[in-house]
C-alpha cells in the first residue's frame, strides 16, 4: 500500500524543476535561448525560472541560433554550464554546425583536455498539424553523429531525472522532449504528460532503456511517444493472450543494446516503432543490432515501424496516416507473430 | 615593442620552417596527405602584426579564438609551442593528442582554441565573454577572422548579441585582401570591416598597412574598453599574406609580382628600424632572434622526437566518463 501522497507533475514542470533545482545547486548552471525567460519557454520547460534567477541567469535571446548555441560552447568552455534551447528541433538547418563541428567535436579534437558541460535541449515531435517544419523528431540526425550523448525521456519521472543527469554531465547533452508530452494548456491532454515526480532533486542514467512491460512473446522497442503507444497495444494484444515486452529506448546515444538483447533472448521477435523517418533512422539502427548480435535468437524478421519517407504533411487524415499510432503496432505484431 | 618583435620573428621563423617541413615527403609527386606533416597547412606568414600587436595587451586568463590559419595567434597568445607542433606532427604529445591537427588547436591552460569552420570560433567568443561577465572578472575574448569570414551569418549574429548585452568582446578582421582566391572587392560591400561596427552600434577601427605599432595602440584602446565594460569592437588590420591559401595553391588568382612587392615593406623589418631608432643594440636584437629561433628549433626537434599515438587512441575522448565533482 502507498502511504506517502504522490506528487503529480506534467513533462514540462518537471524539467523545469530540475533545471531550478540544479541552478540552486551549481552558480555555473544558466539557461539561454528564444522565448525561455519571461515566457518560461514556448513548451514551458523553464516555467518560473526567471522569476527565480533573474535576467542574468536566464537569458532571452535574438532568433540567433548559431550565436547562442555557439556562446553556450564558449561559455562551457569556460567551465560554465549552459542549457541552451533549441525552440524546434526542425530548426536544426540554421545552427547544425555550431552542433556537430564544434559542440560534438571540439572535447575530441582537444584530445579530451576541452570538456563542454552543456546541455541542447530541444522539442520534437508531430501530432497537432503543424507541418513539415515543426513536427519532426530527428532523432537518428543527432544520434548518428558521435560526439553528443542523445537522450529523448517519454514521462515526467525521466524528463526531470534525466535533466538532472544531462545538466550534471561533463558531456554535450542533445535532451529531446516530445511536444505532447509537456502537458501543455494548447495541446491534447494526454494522460501519459502527468505523472509521479518526487519534488528532491534524483538522476535518471543517459545510458540505460527500461522495460517499461515485461512479456514473453514479442519486443517492442519504442522511443518518447511511441513506448506510450507500444504500452496501449500491448494491453490489446494482452486481452488476446500475447504478452509484449515493451521497452522505451529513453537513450539514442549510447544505445543501450543490453537490454534489447536480453530481451530478444526471451522473445525472439523483435519490432521497432519511430517517430522519425524510416529510412536510415533508430529503427534500422536496432534492427542491425539485433541481426548483427540475436540473429539466432529471433524466431521471425524484424519488423519496423516508422515514419514513411515523407515530409510530415499538414491535414489531419494525412498527419494521422504517416505517423504510427497503437493500432498499427497491434497490426505490426500480429503480422509479426503470423510469420512462420 | 621588444616582445612584439622577437614573437614576430619566432612566428615567421615558425613559419619559414613549416615550409620546408611540410615538404619532407611529399616530392616527387605532391600529395596532400603524406610526409612529416600531412594534411592541408594554412600558413601566415605576413600576417604577424595581427596577432601581436593585440596579444600584447592580453594575459593567459583571456581568450582568443582563432580560425584555420591559427600558428600566429596561438605562438602571441602564448600556446606551449613544443606540444602544438607536436600536435601538428600527429605526435602522442601534441595538444590534442593527434587528435585535432593545425586547423584545431586546443590549449586551455591560456585558453587558446581555433578550428577551420569560417566565423565559427566568434559565437565561443561571445560565450566566454559572457562567462567572463557572469563570473565578475575582467577577462575579455577576443576572436580572430578572416575578411572573409565578416560576411558570415555567425559574424552578424554574434556581433548582435555581443552588442545586445554590452559584452567584453574584440573581433579582429585580418584583412589579407583574398578568400582562398576571392578578392575583397568581389566579396564584401563595404570598404572595410570596422565600417559595420556602425550597425551594431559598436566602436571600430581600421589599422593600414599592417602596422605592427598602430595595430598596438587600436588594440590598447579596445582592450581598455573591454575591460571597462564598455563593450565589443571591430578592428580591421590590412595585411597580407605572403603564401598561399594553402600550401600547395598555385595562386593563379594574383600577380606574380605582388608578394615580392609586399615583402619589401615587410612589417618584421619596419619594426626592427623603429627599435634600432628607438636606441636597441642590434646586438640585443639579434640575441632576442637567437632566443625565437632556439625555442622554434626545440618545438620542431620535440616534434620529431614524440611518438605516434596508438592507432587504438583514436578510440578515446569521445566522450570523458568523468563525472563532475558534487558542488555545494
Amino acid at each position: 500500500m502507498e502511504t506517502a501522497k504522490k506528487r503529480m507533475l506534467s513533462g514540462n514542470k518537471a524539467m523545469a524543476e530540475a533545471i531550478s533545482q540544479e541552478m540552486k545547486r551549481d552558480p555555473n548552471v544558466f539557461v539561454l535561448g528564444e522565448d525561455i525567460g519571461v515566457y518560461g519557454g514556448i513548451f514551458g520547460s523553464t516555467q518560473g525560472l526567471m522569476e527565480t534567477y533573474g535576467p542574468d541567469r536566464v537569458l532571452d535571446t535574438p532568433i540567433s541560433e548559431t550565436a547562442f548555441i555557439g556562446a553556450a560552447i564558449g561559455a562551457a568552455a569556460e567551465g560554465m554550464r549552459p542549457i541552451a534551447e533549441l525552440m524546434f528541433v526542425d530548426f536544426f538547418g540554421v545552427c547544425m554546425d555550431q552542433i556537430y563541428n564544434h559542440m560534438a567535436k571540439i572535447p575530441y579534437m582537444s584530445g579530451g583536455n576541452v570538456r563542454l558541460p552543456m546541455v541542447l535541449m530541444t522539442a520534437v515531435g508531430g501530432g497537432y498539424n503543424d507541418a513539415a517544419q515543426h513536427s519532426q523528431t530527428l532523432y537518428a540526425t543527432f544520434a548518428h553523429m558521435p560526439g553528443m550523448k542523445v537522450v529523448a525521456p517519454s514521462t515526467p519521472y525521466d524528463l526531470k531525472g534525466m535533466m538532472t543527469s544531462a545538466i550534471r554531465d561533463d558531456n554535450p547533452v542533445v535532451f529531446m522532449f516530445h511536444k505532447s508530452l509537456q502537458g501543455l494548456g494548447w495541446m491534447d491532454q494526454l494522460d501519459e504528460s502527468v505523472g509521479s515526480v518526487p519534488e528532491e532533486a534524483y538522476t535518471v542514467p543517459l545510458n540505460e532503456a527500461k522495460v517499461v512491460r515485461e512479456g514473453k512473446d514479442v519486443t517492442i522497442v519504442g522511443i518518447q511517444m511511441m513506448t506510450h503507444y507500444a504500452v496501449k497495444a500491448a494491453e490489446k494484444l494482452a486481452e488476446e493472450g500475447i504478452e509484449a515486452e515493451v521497452i522505451d529506448l529513453r537513450s539514442l546515444a549510447p544505445i543501450d543494446k543490453k537490454t534489447i538483447l536480453a530481451s530478444l533472448k526471451k522473445t525472439h521477435r523483435l519490432l521497432v516503432v519511430d517517430e522519425d523517418y524510416l529510412s536510415y533512422g533508430m529503427t534500422a539502427e536496432i534492427a542491425a543490432i539485433a541481426a548483427e548480435e540475436a540473429l539466432y535468437d529471433l524466431e521471425a524478421p524484424v519488423r519496423r515501424l516508422a515514419l514513411p519517407d515523407v515530409p510530415i504533411p499538414y491535414s489531419s487524415p494525412l498527419e494521422d496516416f504517416v505517423i504510427p499510432g497503437a493500432e498499427q503496432i497491434y497490426e505490426e505484431v500480429k503480422k509479426l507473430l503470423d510469420e512462420n | 615593442m621588444k616582445w612584439m618583435y622577437e614573437e614576430m620573428v619566432k612566428i615567421r621563423y615558425y613559419e619559414d620552417q613549416m615550409v620546408e617541413v611540410y615538404s619532407e615527403g611529399k616530392a616527387p609527386v605532391f600529395n596532400i596527405g603524406a610526409g612529416t606533416v600531412p594534411g592541408e597547412m594554412h600558413l601566415a606568414a605576413g600576417q604577424e602584426p595581427a596577432a601581436v600587436g593585440i596579444c600584447a595587451h592580453l594575459t593567459k586568463d583571456d581568450t582568443v579564438t582563432a580560425p584555420h590559419r591559427p600558428h600566429h595567434h596561438a605562438i602571441a597568445k602564448g600556446v606551449d609551442l613544443k606540444r602544438m607542433t607536436a600536435e601538428i606532427f600527429g605526435r602522442e604529445t601534441g595538444l590534442g593528442k593527434g587528435k585535432g591537427g593545425h586547423m584545431h588547436l586546443f590549449d586551455p591552460a591560456v585558453k587558446f582554441s581555433c578550428g577551420g569552420i569560417v566565423a565559427a570560433g566568434l559565437p565561443h567568443a561571445v560565450g566566454a565573454a559572457m562567462a567572463a561577465k557572469m563570473k565578475g572578472t575582467d577577462w575579455i575574448a577576443v576572436s580572430f577572422i578572416g575578411e572573409g569570414a565578416a560576411n558570415a551569418g555567425a559574424f552578424h549574429e554574434s556581433l548582435n548579441l555581443a552588442a545586445l548585452w554590452n559584452l567584453p568582446l574584440i573581433v579582429v578582421v585580418e584583412d589579407n585582401a583574398y578568400g582562398i582566391s576571392v578578392p575583397k572587392t568581389s566579396s564584401t560591400s563595404v570598404a572595410s570591416n570596422d565600417m559595420r561596427a556602425g550597425a551594431y552600434g559598436i566602436a571600430g577601427a581600421y589599422v593600414k598597412d599592417n602596422d605592427p605599432i598602430a595595430m598596438y595602440k587600436a588594440s590598447e584602446e579596445a582592450v581598455s574598453r573591454a575591460r571597462d565594460g564598455q563593450g565589443p569592437t571591430i578592428i580591421e588590420i590590412e595585411t597580407h599574406r605572403y603564401l598561399g591559401h594553402f600550401q600547395g595553391d598555385p595562386e593563379l588568382y594574383r600577380d606574380k609580382e605582388e608578394v615580392p612587392g609586399l615583402r619589401k615593406q615587410d612589417p618584421i623589418l619596419k619594426l626592427k628600424k623603429q627599435l634600432q631608432a628607438d636606441g636597441i643594440a642590434d646586438t640585443e636584437l639579434e640575441e632576442m632572434e637567437q632566443l625565437a629561433k632556439k625555442a622554434v628549433d626545440e618545438a620542431y626537434q620535440f616534434a620529431r622526437d614524440s611518438d605516434f599515438p596508438k592507432p587504438e587512441a583514436a578510440l578515446q575522448d569521445v566522450f570523458t566518463s568523468e563525472m563532475t565533482k558534487e558542488v555545494e
